[in-house]
């Protein structure tokens, strides 16, 4: 049995006599990648404010590690690290000051903050500029520095809200990468916030979904998708050909016992794969 | 309380680096020396103007022809200056999403806001400390007198109620900073704020008094003197003639009275010197007034700042 980081029970909060959160329960586990899916406004933020102890939940509890996040929230934030969403840094200060300024609110001493926050700096791809003030720096930079604000601290968990928004898609690539190489080679436990679907199956490995303030479905994307759509869907065989497709070819192919159609489509490329390509070449 | 001290170190080193601070600095460092070195220069056509117990202090008071005085210089420019390190304390912050960065680290709220009003009184004492003694040392240079120890004391009690004057701009303008979203709203009340009790306050002060107690030819000096409280009640809201108070009776030890009282008994009086306390007794319920003031509003501002919202959206 694997230690439960992060509890929610029974969760609720009113703000102007609206159910903002109504009623959540969730589980996390050490080393899981928890994708916390839902449309703007359905309560992620909120929540997950109250795990850190920033907003008092109206009842209900959180636990981090069997902290309350109400009552113990320094202990919590002592353990996670909250990646906001629109993060932001202080412009005129350099990248490397920044995130002194985050250890030293940590009470991490000097000498160990300094060495941890060069690898950091390194791990994220900012070893070229770290003495450049943050306001130079690209909206990408900044999502990146985020992440090194977020691994400075070394944290067993870390909450990201959006983490991906407002950067292209090679940067979304790297942050994505980089999420999965903290968990795996750190063990910290993630818990992501995102309504960009692609890149949640891509890297979770559980989800929860929330609309309108309650949790909707939980579990492995295998086991929503059995439960929620429930047809069996037939298996899909595509065929490359090596001239033009002629309809004698079609006949043949309808001709072959199981086949239920034949259907000609033209190669999709999608726009991202071109993007991808084009970028990681030039 | 470790967290209040990164934030007060970080937000000190911020202030005293910044760009507002040293043009502010600049701008009051050239008045003061600007004004020790003309009087030096012409103290003999002063003689008569100046106090010969107290010599030191004029050059606090002593305004020359076009030039205005250093105490004029505070009492103007403190309330720009206590604006301008509050008033985008809080919501800069917020706007720049640094906000939720530094809160979700593991310390107490109140440390963000403690630290910042801390390093800003902090601040506002390294500058005035330097520009006193930067004023105390033209003068013993040019002047070769020293100052008594009575003087010291005066100025030393000056410079305290010049911090907290300046201190309770600074916490309107963080109050400000808290209430309003926009750094530019709450820029502009305060500099409003700034305006209505340096100016305003005496104009309505006057329309009030001559409103609830009116005043003829024929009038009695009862109904003169029920005019002038009015008035002066109306008047001592205002921070800016609480430190003016202060300020003359201080740097200017034969004042023993304001308003009405000195206008009718001032002409009987020998004009003599008063020991510091009993300057101290005139001016004590102004100098606890001006405390209350600036305490009022950071606790206004403590409390609606642990009671808002942390997201910035």
């Amino acid at each position: 049995m694997k230690t439960i980081v992060l509890e929610v029970k029974n969760l609720i909060k009113i703000y102007n006599h609206t159910k903002v959160v109504d009623s959540i329960n969730l589980q996390i586990q050490e080393g899981e990648i928890f994708g916390f899916l839902g449309p703007n406004g359905a309560g992620k933020t909120t929540t997950i404010l109250m795990a850190l102890g920033l907003t008092e939940p109206t009842s209900g509890e959180i636990n981090v590690f069997g902290y309350n996040s109400t009552r113990e929230p320094l202990k919590v934030k002592k353990i996670t690290s909250y990646l906001p969403e629109n993060v932001g840094f202080y412009e005129d200060l350099t990248a490397q000051e920044n995130l002194k300024y985050i250890t030293r609110l940590n009470g991490i001493p000097g000498k160990k903050a300094d060495a941890k926050i060069e690898e950091v700096l390194k791990n994220v791809g900012l070893q070229d500029v770290t003495q450049v003030e943050v306001g130079k720096y690209s909206k990408g930079m900044k999502q990146r520095l985020g992440m090194a604000a977020v691994l400075v601290k070394e944290p067993k968990l870390a909450i990201l809200d959006e983490p991906t928004t407002g950067i292209d898609p090679k940067g979304v690539e790297e942050i994505l990468e980089l999420i999965v190489r903290m968990s795996r080679e750190q063990n910290i436990t993630v818990l992501l916030s995102s309504h960009l679907l692609y890149q949640v199956q891509k890297i979770c490995t559980k989800i929860g979904i929330i609309s309108q303030g309650r949790i909707v479905a939980q579990g492995t994307i295998e086991e929503i998708g059995k439960s929620l759509l429930k047809e069996e869907k037939e298996d899909l065989l595509e065929v490359k050909v090596a001239n033009k497709l002629t309809p004698a070819l079609v006949e043949s192919i309808k001709q072959i016992e199981g086949v239920m159609g034949v259907e000609k489509k033209s190669p999709d490329h999608s726009l991202e794969e071109i993007y991808i390509k084009y970028f990681r070449e030039g | 309380m470790s967290g209040l001290k990164v934030v007060f170190w970080k937000e000190l080193a911020d202030y005293l680096g910044s760009r507002k601070f040293l043009i502010l600095f600049t701008i009051i460092l050239v008045s003061a020396i600007s004004i020790v070195y003309i009087l030096s220069q012409n103290i003999g056509e002063y003689l008569s103007e100046i106090s010969k117990e107290y010599v030191f202090l004029n050059f606090f008071t002593i305004s020359l022809g076009a030039l205005p005085s250093f105490i004029f210089f505070v009492s103007f420019f403190g309330p720009l200056i206590g604006i301008i390190f509050g008033f985008d304390a809080i919501n800069s912050e917020r706007s720049k999403g640094t906000m939720s960065t530094v809160v979700s680290q593991p310390i107490y709220r109140d440390a963000l806001i403690n630290g910042k009003f801390l390093a800003g009184l902090a601040t506002i004492s390294i500058m005035l400390i330097s520009i006193i003694l930067i004023i105390l040392g033209l003068e013993l240079g040019v002047l070769g007198i020293i100052p008594n120890l009575e003087e010291i004391w005066r100025i030393i009690i000056f410079f305290v109620a010049s911090v907290i004057y300046i201190g309770f701009w600074m916490s309107m303008g963080i109050l400000f900073s808290i209430v309003f979203r926009q750094t530019t709203t709450s820029a502009l009340v305060s500099v409003m704020m700034w305006i209505f009790f340096a100016f305003f306050v005496l104009m309505i002060s006057n329309v009030i008094a001559d409103q609830v107690a009116p005043l003829n030819q024929n009038s009695t000096l009862e109904m003169i003197a029920k005019n002038e409280n009015i008035k002066s009640m109306i008047m001592h809201i205002s921070p800016v003639v609480l430190f003016q108070e202060i300020v003359i009776a201080l740097l200017n030890p034969s004042a023993r009275a304001f308003g009405i009282t000195a206008l009718i008994r001032g002409n009987n009086l020998l004009p003599t010197p008063l020991p510091l306390s009993q300057s101290l007794l005139v001016i004590w319920p102004q100098f606890v007034g001006l405390l209350a003031l600036m305490l009022i509003c950071f606790a206004a501002s403590y409390v609606i700042f642990m009671r808002q919202e942390i997201r910035a959206t």
